[in-house]
């Protein structure tokens, strides 16, 4: 018997309407986990480096955590995992709620979508039952309307429905999966829609079962009075009113602006009353104490839930207040746009108008006032209108379509999709290493293990160390060490930015949410979840037999594919960079040789590939034949790399500034 | 001995529905501590607790399974609460035949909230331990102890089936079962 997995695939053809189950090799689990891990092998053997995202044969996989249905709290992060028009690369996004379980319960724990409908479909996952309907009634329906109008046709208030809206269906490519409280995006909506697949409906009543169900259970209780009473976890953001910290840090405008002096006593006031006037409720996620998401309800608007960072990208994007935002977030909730990589969009958009790279011919009746443009932009870009539809292809592309200068203002993209807009001043090596070699597109998706910043007080850091029960001995060690306006080593730096995404692809695969665990080391240090209890908990769960060392090699198995993924597709050292701006100070030869040392670290070589000897280490055999096959790697390739690590510290002039 | 009014401590689960996040982790709680064995497996649709959600109506109710009916009720109520407009059956706690709540997802056999009755006693029933935001919250309280007569699952699963198929079948399909034993 197979614990907490449901052993089997559903396989989707929407050309040919063809629907199959398929047992899955349980070899592939005790490799992967599952999540993202297991969806990563499936691109790997099913979607050759030369298939065209838009092509049929690029396939759009959901899968279940491998923890998904189990007690453990916090365990229902769907990850969607395909191939991305925007970057030609990779494309993973993760999104909480309730879907995942249902879809294990439903018997399943993975969707895997190949081909494209001819018309618009959605799916309808009952147990055994699976149908693809029509679904060209509605087409044009908002993403959360989608989702109540299925669960009223089919009378099953119980399905769990992730839907795209407008802006999946004309493949924009910021367009998002949505489902009750939570979204998917970078780059997985518009495959979506792509498709021609506008929802998918799942209700299960199966049985999960546990290897150790005493030994987990009791466990799960704990963790999850745990996670209740821990102030570390959870989007603990959403509960202050106070936002100083991010509208002073963030940059406002096309990534372009820093506004010190901007939050006040009476603005924070302002907001607090603005936000109690149209919240209605907290609500969490699938058997997670941590109540994230904040329902609104706006004014002629359908009911939506705020999520993470979203209460302030728009308002920054448009220079706007939170009014703005709350108006604005029940439109793009329902076209189903992300709250990250729009707003961006949007704002190089209103810079081009204001350059005279973009006029009244491309722009007619354009408002004057910066929230009337961002309403107007938004409808030409779901649209594809006109100017709108290179728009909708994101900054970088629009920039090379629009073209008469327009590449200049995007500047804050790297391997061509929207970044966070952080603009600040002295480099960071850790966070160099991060932005440069991610390939979870945002940084939000990599850092977050290892604090941002250093503790001034020596007792005090002392303190944070002897209770920071989620850090491997080496960390201890230089954090202790970590003074204010220093950078860390270089060895440092290459291990913090390793422990930073491992842990994301930890929880990736067994679908726990980053913010009870990889994101969530940074402040204050506890983690509910880390590397020193997860494989006890994966053990009692599914019954093998893991420690923290065999964690970390899966975790580094799965990143390595990933890597493998876009290895294949062409992605090489030349991609791996932050936007220019991105710090003020930047120090080229530090820079050079801190990418030199993290290949080494990673066992890549000096252009980021995976070596033969990591392959075969981490049981990737199969990519190093292909890679040889295909010249990426050579029969006898030399030693990676040979930079060695510099052990030195380098004193900083100017006050560097914590990211999130 | 006869004139005195016999008490006994009466159980309740107290629901407060602003409070609710709608994480469903009572459903999680419940569908684990009723599988045999015990934690053994995790079903919501099995749980004697299920949080009736309307996302886009703001509506949360977590709800207790109650007794079996056999009927469907002739007329529904619809109410309407500080506005906000909730389902027919949203406040109802009786598996029936109108709906999927409350029943076992193979035999459709109907489900009833024991509050967690075991051997050692739990402290509080685990809906409410695993609610910590406090949309559930127990409490006891001496009551007049009421002729509710005590009733195991068989009884209450078997009168449904007597409902559905008449106890003549019900006898001969047993006798039939036995005798292939």
């Amino acid at each position: 018997m197979r614990f907490t997995e449901t052993g089997f695939n559903l396989e989707i053809d929407l050309s040919r309407g063809n629907i199959e189950r398929v047992e899955t090799d349980p070899k592939l689990t005790d490799l992967h986990l599952g999540g993202q891990g297991t969806a990563a092998k499936i691109l790997w053997d099913r979607v050759a480096p030369e298939v065209d995202p838009f092509s049929p044969d690029n396939h759009l996989i959901f899968s279940t955590g491998l923890l998904h249905a189990t007690p453990v709290p916090g365990a229902n992060r769907t990850s969607v995992d395909t191939f991305s028009p925007q970057t030609n690369l990779y494309s993973h996004s993760i999104f909480g709620g309730f879907w995942g379980p249902e879809l294990k319960h439903a018997g399943y724990d993975k969707i895997v979508i190949r081909g494209k409908s001819s018309d618009l479909v959605y799916l309808w996952i009952n147990n055994d039952k699976v149908e693809i309907r029509d679904a060209r009634h509605l087409r044009g329906k908002g993403a959360l309307e989608t989702g109540a109008l299925i669960q009223e046709e089919l009378k099953e208030p119980e399905a769990q429905v992730a839907a795209i809206g407008l802006a999946g269906e004309n493949r924009v490519y910021m367009s998002t999966i949505e489902h009750a409280n939570s979204s998917a995006s970078r780059g997985v909506g518009v495959i979506m829609g792509d498709k021609g697949l506008k929802a998918i409906a799942v209700r299960g009543t199966k049985d999960i079962k546990i290897a150790k169900p005493p030994e987990l259970f009791e466990t799960c209780i704990r963790m999850n009075k745990e996670i209740y009473d821990n102030p570390d976890c959870g989007c603990f953001f959403r509960h202050e009113d106070d936002e100083e910290w991010h509208v002073n840090n963030f940059a406002w405008g096309n990534a372009r602006e820093r506004r010190k002096g901007f939050w006040n006593k009476e603005r924070e006031e302002q907001w607090t009353a603005i936000t109690r006037k149209y919240t209605v409720r907290w609500t969490g996620c699938y058997n997670c104490p941590k109540d994230c998401h904040l329902a609104i309800s706006y004014p002629g608007r359908l009911k939506y839930q705020l999520k993470c960072y979203s209460k302030l990208t728009y308002a920054m994007a448009a220079f706007e207040e939170l009014e703005f935002t709350y108006d604005i977030l029940g439109v793009t909730q329902e076209y189903g746009l992300d709250g990250f990589s729009m707003p961006q969009v949007l704002a190089f958009a209103i810079e081009l108008y204001e350059a005279g790279i973009l006029t009244d011919k491309d722009l007619p009746k354009f408002p004057l006032d910066s929230s009337g443009r961002f309403f107007y932009l938004v409808e030409k870009v779901v649209r594809r209108d006109g100017v709108g539809d290179a728009l909708a292809n994101g900054v970088y592309w629009a920039a090379r379509q629009i073209g008469n200068g327009a590449e200049e203002f995007d500047h804050n993209t790297i391997k061509k999709f929207e970044q966070v807009p952080l603009k600040l001043n002295m480099i960071n090596y850790p966070y160099f290493l991060m932005y440069a070699t991610s390939e979870k597109m945002n940084i939000t998706q990599t850092e977050g293990s290892y604090p941002q910043g250093p503790i001034a007080d020596r007792a005090e850091r002392e303190a944070f160390v002897k209770n920071w029960d989620a850090a491997p001995e080496r960390f201890k060690k230089w954090f202790l060490e970590w003074e204010p306006r220093q950078h860390p080593s270089i060895e440092a730096a290459c291990n913090i930015a390793d422990w930073n995404e491992i842990m994301h692809y930890v929880d990736d695969a067994v679908g726990i949410c980053a913010f009870l665990s990889s994101f969530r080391g940074q402040f204050g240090g506890r983690p509910p979840y880390h590397l020193y209890n997860l494989p006890e908990i994966i053990s009692y769960a599914t019954g093998m037999n893991i420690d923290d060392d065999d964690l970390w090699k899966i975790a580094a198995r799965n990143r390595n594919l990933v890597r493998a993924l876009n290895i294949r597709r062409g992605m090489r050292r030349i991609d791996e960079k932050p936007p220019e701006d991105h710090w003020k100070h930047r120090d080229p030869e530090m820079e050079t040789k801190l990418l030199n040392s993290y290949y080494q670290f990673k066992g890549w070589n000096n252009d980021g590939i995976p070596t033969k000897k990591t392959l075969d280490e981490l049981s990737l055999e199969y990519v190093k034949e292909d890679f040889v096959q295909r010249g990426i790697l050579s029969e006898n390739e030399g030693p990676a790399s040979k930079n060695g690590y510099a052990e030195k510290s380098l004193e900083l002039k100017q006050e560097d500034v914590c990211h999130e | 001995m006869n004139d005195k009014i016999e008490k006994k401590m009466v159980k309740t689960i107290k629901v407060d529905l602003n409070k609710c996040i709608g994480c469903r982790a009572c459903e999680v709680a419940c569908s684990a501590f009723h599988s045999t064995p015990k934690y053994s497996s995790i079903n919501p649709a099995r749980s004697r607790i299920r949080v009736l959600i309307d996302d886009l109506k703001d509506v949360y109710v977590p709800i207790r399974a109650g007794e079996y009916t056999p009927a469907e009720c002739s007329g529904r109520n619809t109410y309407t609460i500080n506005k906000k407009k909730y389902r027919e059956c949203s406040f109802c706690n009786a598996p029936c035949p109108s709906r999927a709540y409350f029943k076992e997802p193979d035999s459709g056999l109907p489900l009833k909230c024991d509050m967690c009755e075991s051997d050692p006693p739990l402290e509080e029933p685990l809906c409410v331990q695993v609610c910590r935001v406090d949309a559930l919250t127990y409490e006891e309280r001496e009551g007049a102890a009421a002729d509710e007569e005590v009733r195991d699952e068989m009884d209450i699963g078997l009168e449904a089936m007597v409902d559905k198929f008449g106890l003549d079948k019900i006898r001969d399909t047993v006798a039939r079962m036995a005798k292939k034993e």
